[in-house]
Formats: structure tokens, sequence, C-alpha cells
């Protein structure tokens, strides 16, 4: 059946992309505002002789991943919040064992148990590492169910290319929305890069392989650490933006994910005031497009980020503008979700 | 970091390292290293039995023809770098979770022979809801769990496993029940759930009991195989720098007193019978 336009809740098409993207494995424990992704899967993969186990905890499924992408599989798991941060030594494992995997989270408000509500709290566990020692992961922010069942394949095949985790940050807004998406059940399947790395039996293999990140001998977790660190530089040609109405722009905004729907919005309405509001919005988070800020905010007034966080992205965007631009911040934390207006009038303020 | 090893250079596997010369080729080989074990140096200290252990799981997956087909994971502790010491395809885990990340390769490979080798800190500490959920699961993964009653790689610290009064490095006065609990029996754990199909004890002290444990092992190994569900060899093992006695005295301390609080035997047993050759 040919991919068809259908109304479809933002974590149900995450999950039918996630078959679409080659998802051999899916590891994972209930956690709300992602539930959807699980029950899914936990359908739609058996059926088509793929794997769908609900481990016991976070700190389980993160490892079973590990072995599943060892195995040379394509693995993933899907949480939110205080379910990723249980994640975090298991992801660092994986990054520094050089392992492609998909780690969902669907963001929902913190910190501690927070609530049920959507945020984008966690851009820094998700873009500076997040567990311990240097790494990062690919870090995808879709904006609409669209992209939510896009990304997953996308993920798949930058973790493949780099030998990395890939992370999809959404938030509970994406998660739980509905509408309008190109959602196929049975897309072709992807073509998956051979794998001589991969600790799946010997098969008359000359040698061993085996998945390790010690490295016990310091001047060889020094020049592991440089190799991940070269990786991390080559990738940046895998950045992905979007802009609208930049051009004329005197106000910058840059926000990602449901913010970046929210804020497009509120630049419609600055628009109607006469003020001219155009959007950055980043779609790699790591590699996150700073050249890309920093040439587009030459001729603008004023930047405004918004997020839903305290101000977190905010770093990065002010890091790569370098003080030339002023730059201002608006966030809602706890589940608040700003209304276009409300961005809007961010907008009016900056551009006084 | 993945790596592809080849630690066979240099050496003669079939002749086991021995040298291969024209008076020799009469003599006929009585003995040798397996075929599943790298000629790499242990580095366990005298006395301990993890290189015993070890020699046994090779000597299985080389029984069973399985050295083209396994996958190991190792722990964190003393058998961390167990991955140098075998000639199959391994992975190291974090510590503890071994038995999820078998749980990965088993589900994704489910024709490979996949084992975890754990120690009792990684088992039955810090990895125990991995271990029980594994076995509730009726993960089709074999166990090689080794307890030596403490926490030997970080310095000799109390273990779960630790005697009632044993003196360790964090219960310098001898481990005190009403502070610290009780010594956790795994294999008594285990054995409730419905997922484990074979599970035993034995103490590696003498050569007899060796023959137990390489019995107990091909069940624990056919568990998986026949697809009936979890099989667990827990082996009582000495640490004698640790224990702070001499090798001879910690064989002793096992066969006098630690098979009182871990008594040896098959827990569970639900294979079918002796497969014959």
């Amino acid at each position: 059946m040919p991919a068809k336009m259908q109304l479809t809740k933002g974590n149900e098409a995450l999950a039918m992309g996630a078959i679409a993207g080659g998802c051999d494995c899916f590891f994972g424990y209930p956690i709300t505002p992602q539930n959807e992704v699980p029950e899914v899967l936990s359908y739609e993969l058996p059926k088509r002789g793929r794997v769908f186990v609900q481990a016991e905890s976070e700190v389980a499924s993160i490892n079973m991943v590990y072995g599943a992408a060892a195995a040379g599989k394509r693995a993933m798991t899907s949480s939110s919040s205080p379910g990723v941060s249980l994640m975090m030594e298991g992801l660092s494992y994986i990054a520094c064992a050089e392992l492609p995997c998909l780690i969902v989270n669907v963001m929902r408000g913190g910190p501690g148990l927070g609530s049920i509500t959507p945020s984008q709290g966690d851009y820094f566990q998700a873009c500076k590492g997040g567990g311990h020692g240097d790494y990062h992961s690919i870090v995808l922010a879709p904006w609409n169910v669209q992209e939510m069942y896009e990304f997953p394949a996308l993920a798949f095949e930058l973790a493949d290319r780099y030998r990395c985790p890939a992370m999809l940050l959404a938030d509970g807004v994406l998660g739980a929305m509905m509408e309008p998406a190109e959602i196929s059940d049975d897309a072709p399947p992807p073509n998956v890069p051979e794998k001589p790395w991969a600790t799946n039996g010997r098969n008359g293999r000359a040698h061993k392989n085996v998945v390790n990140s010690l490295v016990i001998d310091p001047y060889g977790l020094r020049d592991h650490n440089l190799k991940l660190q070269a990786k991390y530089k080559a990738m940046e040609c895998e950045t992905r933006w979007d802009t609208r109405d930049v051009d004329d722009a005197e106000i910058l905004v840059v926000a990602y994910g449901i913010s970046a729907r929210l804020a497009l919005s509120g630049c419609k309405l600055a628009r109607k005031q006469g003020i001219k509001a155009g959007l950055l919005r980043p779609i790699t988070l790591f590699p996150f497009p700073s050249k890309q800020i920093a040439e587009c905010a030459t001729n603008k007034k004023r930047i405004l980020v918004v997020e839903l966080s305290a101000g977190q992205m905010v770093e990065d965007v002010r890091l790569a503008v370098n003080g030339k631009v002023p730059v201002d911040f608006y966030g809602e934390m706890g589940g608040v979700i700003p209304s276009p207006a409300e961005v809007c009038e961010k907008i009016v303020e900056a551009a006084r | 970091m993945t790596t592809a090893m080849n630690s066979q250079d240099g050496m003669n596997k079939q002749n086991g390292g021995a040298v291969a010369s024209e008076d020799l080729v009469d003599l006929k080989c009585v003995f040798e290293r397996p075929k599943s074990l790298s000629d790499k140096p242990f580095h366990y200290c005298p006395g301990c039995s993890h290189g015993t252990y070890h020699r046994l799981i090779a000597e299985m997956i080389d029984e069973f023809g399985f050295m083209d087909n396994t996958v190991g994971i190792c722990p964190v502790g003393c058998a961390v770098f167990a991955y140098e010491y075998f000639e199959t395809d391994m992975i190291e885990a974090s510590h503890g979770r071994a038995p999820a990340v078998a749980t990965g390769v088993k589900r994704a490979l489910p024709d490979r022979f996949v084992f975890t080798y754990q120690g009792d800190g990684d088992l039955a500490s810090i990895g125990m809801g991995e271990i029980i959920h594994a076995a509730a699961r009726g993960e089709r993964i074999t166990v090689f769990f080794v307890n030596n009653g403490i926490f030997g790689m970080t310095g000799g610290q109390m273990a779960p496993t630790s005697l009632i009064g044993q003196r360790t490095t964090t219960s310098v006065q001898g481990r005190d029940p009403r502070t610290t609990g009780h010594p956790i029996k795994v294999c008594e754990l285990l054995s409730s759930l419905e997922g484990v199909a074979y599970l035993a004890r034995v103490a590696l002290t003498s050569p007899k009991n060796i023959n137990t444990c390489r019995k107990y092992m091909r069940k624990a190994i056919r568990a998986q195989t026949e697809d009936v569900g979890l099989g667990l060899v827990e082996v009582l093992s000495p640490c004698p720098v640790q224990w702070g006695m001499s090798p001879g005295d910690a064989l002793h301390h096992i066969e006098e007193d630690v098979v009182k609080e871990f008594p040896p035997g098959e827990f569970v047993d639900k294979l079918a019978g002796p497969v014959k050759a």
C-alpha cells in the first residue's frame, strides 16, 4: 500500500516511522507521554517477524539496545525525560563502543518526577552528552507529525553512517497531537550498510569481534577520545535547519520542535503589526547549526530564542553569534505552553 | 569501540602451544588448550578460580562446537577482561547489565549461543533486577555465575553474598546482619521463577567438583539450546587475596564454611533427560 495522507497521532506516526526505518528490535518501558510508541510496536513488530521486548526498566532497555546494536541490528528504545535520565550510563557506553542505535525522548516537564506535560527541558542532556565522559549523540528535533514519521529512518541512517547513537528529541505535544501525515504501512526496506564489526558469532570469520568501552591505557583512551571528537567534527556536514521569512526580517526567532510551530505563528502575528520577524528552526540540535545562525543573524536587529525550558538552547545561539547580535529569551516551564500571541508580544518587545 | 582481535598469532593451536618437533611426532596429545580459549595469560591472582571457570566454559564451547556461533557477555569486576580470554565474539557490558545485553543479542539472533559471565557483585548486587527479569522472561541464555562472597577487583569490600561475620574492607568488624542483612542466595531466589530451566551450584574446590561443574554446565547450556529457558551455574570460588588466606586455606574455608550458607546441588532441572551422544 503506498503512503497515504491520514490523521495520525505523533507517537503512532513515530512508531510507524521506526518500522519504515528498518527497526529490527525495540526495547522499552512504559512512561507517559510516549506510551503509544511501545503499544503500536508491540503489535506491529512481531507480525513482521521483528523483535519487541517490554523491559523491566529503562536501565535494562538501553542495555538490551546495546546488545542488539552490537549484534548488528537496527535497535531502538523510546522513553520520556525521567526514563531517559536512567539510560544515560548505557548511552555513554554505546557512544564509546561506537554502536548505532536510536533513542527517542518524548520530553515531559521536570526536574524530578515533574509532570507528564510537554517540555523541552532535556536539551542539555540530549545535546551535551548526558552521561559521563566526552561524547555526543546525533540529535534530531521534529516539529510536526510528518517529521515524527520520517525522522526515525533518518536517525537510523545517520547512526549507521557515523556509528553513534542518534536521539529523536520530541515533546509531549508532538507525541499526543493528531494531524494529517503521509504514512506508509509497508514502506520498502531501507538500505542498511554492512556491519563487519558486529558481534554476531564468528561464522567462519578469521578473527573474533569485541564490542567494548574499556580502554585501560591512558594513551589508548586519549586516542579513542580523539577519534570520537574527529567524528563529531565530521558530522557537521549533516547539519539540518529550516528558515521562514528571514531575508527581510529585523527580528530573528530561533526555536525548535513544538516551540518553532508556536514561534512561526508568533512571527506571522508580528508581521500583521508591521514588525518583520522570521524563524530559524534547528532540525539537528547536534550538530547544531551555529554557522547558519551566525550568517542569518548578520543583518538582524535582535534574536529571540523561544523554548519550553529555563533557557538551554539559547546558550548555543549566544555562542553562535558571539555577542554580535543581542539575544533575548522567552521560555515557559512545567508544561505551560505559550500562545502565539504571547510569542508575538515578546517579538514586539524585542523590536522596540 | 569495536575491535577485531586475533590472539592466535605465533601459537600453534593444534598443539595447544606445545613444541611441535620431529622427535615428538609419535606422541599422543592427551591435554591441550581448548580452541575457544585464547593464549593470553590470565591476569587473575594466585588461587583464584576464574581461570578454571574460563577454561571450563571454553571446553564446553568446543564440546558443543559453538566457537563460531557464540556471543559472550563480560561483567564488570575481576573478570572485566574476559573478552581477552575467549576466541568467540564478546561484548563488554556495564556493571550488572549482562543479562539485559544478552537479552538484546539473543532476541536479535535467536540461533546463536549467548552466555553471560558474572560475579556476585555484578549479578547479586547492582544487577539483581536484570538477572531476575531475564530469568522471569525465560530468556534463552546461559549464565556462568562466580560467587566468591566479596568485591575482589575494587579491593575487598562486602558483597551481598558475604558471610555473616566476614571481615571485609567495608565490614572490618565482620558482617553484621542487623545493619547489612544476610547473604543473598541466588539459586534459591531464582528457583521460584517459571522461566528458569536449570539452576545449580557447585564449589570449584576439587577435581571431583570440577567434573560435577562440567556436568551442570552441559545442562545449563542445553537449557538454552533445547529452548527450555534460562540456565545458570553458580560456582563457589575462592578469593585468597581479599579473604586474607592462603590458596589452600581458602579452599578449605569453602568446603567447611561457605557451603553451609550456600549448599551445592541442583535446584531446578526442567530438561527432559540426558542426551545420548
